[in-house]
């Protein structure tokens, strides 16, 4: 959420090939003359817009029976080539698409149809984070999901995107092995934030300088309930592991929308 | 820059529900572990004041003492990161109680 540092601004945003509405135009008003100052308690979170939204989208989700998850790492932690193994393994059996986020270019989009998903591409502009107003409007131009499955693969950053909630089920930071086994203790607040950690690239694990066993404790200083996976998207291994468990889940999803609506029908039958 | 336009918006939201006309004084409540640069905001703050209601308002950032609960042995304490051990048991499963927050806090207006 350092966008006070790293310049973030909506203005450039676009989903898709349309613009991003612009919704900060300001109010130009003129100056008053009465004294009557007063103080005014106001107690709201300054990201209560964005949280109003999150809920929006969480709502839509879960009418949908949808399972999105939200996936951020720091460029060039695999998550696209994650993302393309895991479709692989499971296009066909689900509706699933994926909404990338980007500062530039669609090519990430491009990688995720060619392994046979629908894709919509968020360019941010200067902004270092998707939030939950971006995938709100993406979710309009998406086909109907209902009951399966939306990867949202966040900018690349593993600072901004922990303060913002899109409404996602759940969060899930990818480390790479060719990374620092310490990021977890200098970016605190993803870990924190997420529900499971994958731990990429392990096929390169002989080859770098990487403590396996101290990133997971680290990561677990931070949040002690975190799940972890450890997996290669390009050898394959552990991608069983992932795929059981977005399955799990999308399963768990489905069973929580069918009990909703039984109880609902139950509640419009006892008013018959 | 994205949390002082946000800042704006929600002054300008509670322009219309509290009628007032402009904001002369904004009190921030940051928390130590808010992620948040507070001398970066302070100029952010300003750029994105201009032109607006808030012009040339002034700013005071309240920086609460970050404290959290340890949730094995249940005493509360300061806390100065996301993964302090608690200072009695030394479990990392402390329960952060305040010191992530990002709130207006209050308003002078007119």
């Amino acid at each position: 959420m350092m966008c006070g540092v790293c310049g973030c601004g909506k203005d450039e945003v676009q989903v898709g090939s349309t613009n991003g509405h612009r919704h900060d135009e300001h109010q130009h008003k003129p100056h008053q003359t009465d004294d009557t100052r007063r103080l005014v308690q106001i107690e709201q979170d300054i990201l209560s817009e964005n949280a109003g939204y999150a809920v929006a989208n969480r709502e839509l989700f879960e009418q949908q029976a949808l399972l999105a998850l939200n996936l951020v790492s720091s460029p060039g932690s695999g998550k696209t080539s994650l993302l393309t193994a895991t479709i692989t393994r499971l296009s066909g059996q689900v509706p699933l698409a994926v909404i990338e986020g980007d500062q530039q270019t669609s090519r990430d989009a491009e990688r995720i149809r060619a392994a046979g998903a629908t894709a919509l591409q968020i360019n941010t502009g200067k902004g270092c984070h998707l939030d939950a107003h971006m995938i709100g409007h993406a979710m309009q131009q998406l086909p109907n999901l209902q009951g399966g499955l939306l990867f949202i693969e966040n900018v690349g950053n593993l600072v901004c995107p922990a303060g913002f909630d899109l409404g996602e089920a759940h969060r899930v930071v990818i480390l790479s092995v060719t990374e620092g086994d310490d990021k977890p203790l200098k970016y605190p607040d993803i870990f924190h934030h997420s529900d499971l950690l994958l731990i990429n690239k392990i096929d390169l694990l002989p080859y770098v300088e990487f403590d396996l066993n101290a990133c997971i404790d680290y990561a677990r200083r931070i949040n002690p309930d975190i799940e972890v996976i450890q997996l290669s998207a390009r050898t394959g291994e552990g991608m069983e592991s992932w795929v059981d468990w977005v399955n799990q889940r999308r399963q768990q999803r489905l069973q929580q929308r069918i009990s909703a609506l039984q109880a609902e029908a139950i509640r419009l039958e006892s008013l018959l | 820059m994205s949390i002082a336009n946000s800042i704006i918006r929600l002054l300008q939201q509670q322009a219309q529900e509290q009628h007032f006309k402009r904001v002369k004084h904004v009190w921030l409540q940051v928390g130590p572990l808010a992620m948040v640069e507070v001398e970066s905001l302070r100029f952010c703050f300003t750029a994105a004041c201009r032109g607006t209601l808030a012009e040339e308002a002034a700013l005071d950032i309240i920086s609460p003492e970050a404290r959290a609960r340890c949730q094995q042995c249940g005493e509360e304490q300061p806390v100065t990161s996301r993964f302090d051990a608690c200072v009695h048991c030394g479990s990392y499963r402390l329960q952060l109680l305040q010191g992530d927050e990002m709130r207006v806090h209050e308003l002078e207006v007119e």
